[in-house]
């Protein structure tokens, strides 16, 4: 069981920025998160854009704002659990909460901040009817292990590089690929869409444009996929497995189940401390709403301020706490 | 009130709704919405990185070319119609915009 005193839910920005002004009051801090690396959105959407309304940063890059968080709070040691999703929250015995994610790693901790921004990111599912039938029986939204498709017959839909990179490592896993997209260009990187294109060519892959997944039949397990194109209609194609790529889209998940009030898909807080109508449970940034409101990293930030204030006392009732600045005093690390 | 543009969006279950919005406010077509309340997510906030404001432009109006990043976005959506599919992100408020008509288009998750 990893134990720790703040258990943050969502490695963003906000959740980053926790673990410092947590520190300056000794408080540790684990981060749980559902993506495999840490910055939230500004590492899985746009880590190249830029950011302009950071104070201080005229302009910054979000994945250089995000490697920035990480060395600013590198002197805290913060934990992680990584591409695992929060899923249960229970109070235990002693006070506690104790967190188990979709892998079963167990948490504890008198606080938890929820810092979940959009939600956990999970792959889009195509409109597809009975495409929850198959899952596991012949759909996969993600590929996990490419054995799965030793010798098979697989389709893949979507235009992105997961599709683009997946098509060319199954061309010599799989007994047959066929890569299905609803446009003739690629937005993939260009040296994949020529790999891609060359494979086409050389018949180790059969490429589709022009085309979409619109149906799935089979009897229990995945036996056959439609595909609709564009001028000449519908044809089915026999295969074992339809993998549809079509990236990552937020959704609120598992924490809607968790007792808080919630309103628009967001958490209702107290501004005093940002505290949830559940005692010990906090969320800051843009997983929480109040009156006035604004999705900004930057009151993300100073969210994250006042609530490791409240943690502190809740976690130390009896400990006298003073404020203090960093210009004075300095960043005083976690030894291990 | 000259600066100020009527626009109709349809929503997902087939009501009309004439919008007045204004041209001098540096809006998009996914915020206006969103300012009326009707149920437009704009989850990424407007960088054409979700699909969520992805409509059908009914009318014949001359649209702002599609961006790479509208393109790769509506790669990823689903219910895309080659001909009309836009996403109202990227479709800024100006006079040449009066008279629009847009359909929302279905929410896929």
């Amino acid at each position: 069981m990893i134990e720790t005193d703040i258990l943050i839910i969502g490695a963003g920005p906000c959740g980053l920025f926790t673990v410092f002004e947590a520190g300056l009051l000794k408080l540790r801090c684990h981060l749980v998160d559902s993506l495999a690396q840490p910055g939230g959105q500004l590492t899985e959407i746009y880590p190249k854009k830029p950011i302009y309304d950071i104070p201080g940063y005229p302009e910054v890059l979000a994945g250089e704002l995000v490697d920035k968080l990480l060395e600013q709070i590198e002197p805290f040691h913060p934990g992680f659990t990584l591409g695992e999703r929060a899923e249960t929250i229970e109070k235990m015995e002693d006070g506690r909460y104790k967190l188990t994610t979709n892998r079963g790693t167990v948490h504890a901790a008198p606080v938890i901040a929820i810092a979940g921004g959009l939600g956990c990111f999970e792959p889009r599912k195509p409109p597809i009817g009975n495409i929850t039938d198959f899952e596991d029986k012949g759909v996969e939204y993600i590929i996990k292990d490419p054995e799965l498709y030793r010798d098979k017959r697989v389709v893949i839909a979507g235009g992105g590089d997961s599709a683009l990179d997946w098509t060319i490592f199954l061309a010599d896993v799989a007994e047959e690929v066929t890569l299905v997209h609803r446009r003739t260009s690629f937005r993939g990187a260009l040296d994949s869409v020529e790999k891609v294109m060359e494979l086409n060519e050389t018949g180790k892959i059969r490429l589709i444009t022009e085309a979409q997944i619109v149906g799935l039949n089979g009897n229990g397990s995945l036996h056959e996929v439609v595909i609709k194109h564009k001028t000449a209609g519908e044809m089915n194609k026999e295969t074992d497995h339809f993998v549809p790529l079509f990236g990552l889209a937020p959704k609120l998940g598992p924490i809607a189940d968790w007792g808080l009030n919630i309103d628009k898909n967001a958490i209702e807080v107290d501004t005093f401390d940002y505290s949830t109508n559940v005692e010990g449970i906090y969320a800051i940034g843009d997983i929480n709403t109040y009156p006035g409101k604004l999705k900004l990293i930057l009151c993300g930030f100073h969210e994250a301020t006042l609530m490791v204030q409240s943690a502190f006392k809740r976690i130390y009732p009896d400990k006298k706490l003073s404020f203090k600045y960093t210009t004075v005093n300095g960043v005083q690390g976690f030894d291990n | 009130m000259s600066d100020t543009i009527k626009i109709t969006v349809i929503d997902r279950e087939g009501v009309s709704h004439e919008l007045e919005a204004p041209t001098d406010m540096n809006m998009n077509l996914m915020e206006v919405c969103k300012s009326y309340e009707l149920p437009v997510k704009g989850t990424c906030g407007g960088m054409a990185l979700c699909s969520t404001c992805h409509c059908y432009v009914q009318t014949e109006h001359e649209l702002p070319e599609m961006s790479e990043d509208e393109e790769d976005m509506l790669d990823q959506a689903f219910f895309v119609d080659d001909e009309t599919s836009r996403l109202g992100c990227q479709l800024p408020i100006n006079l040449e915009l009066d008279g629009l008509v847009v359909k929302l288009a279905p929410e896929s998750e």
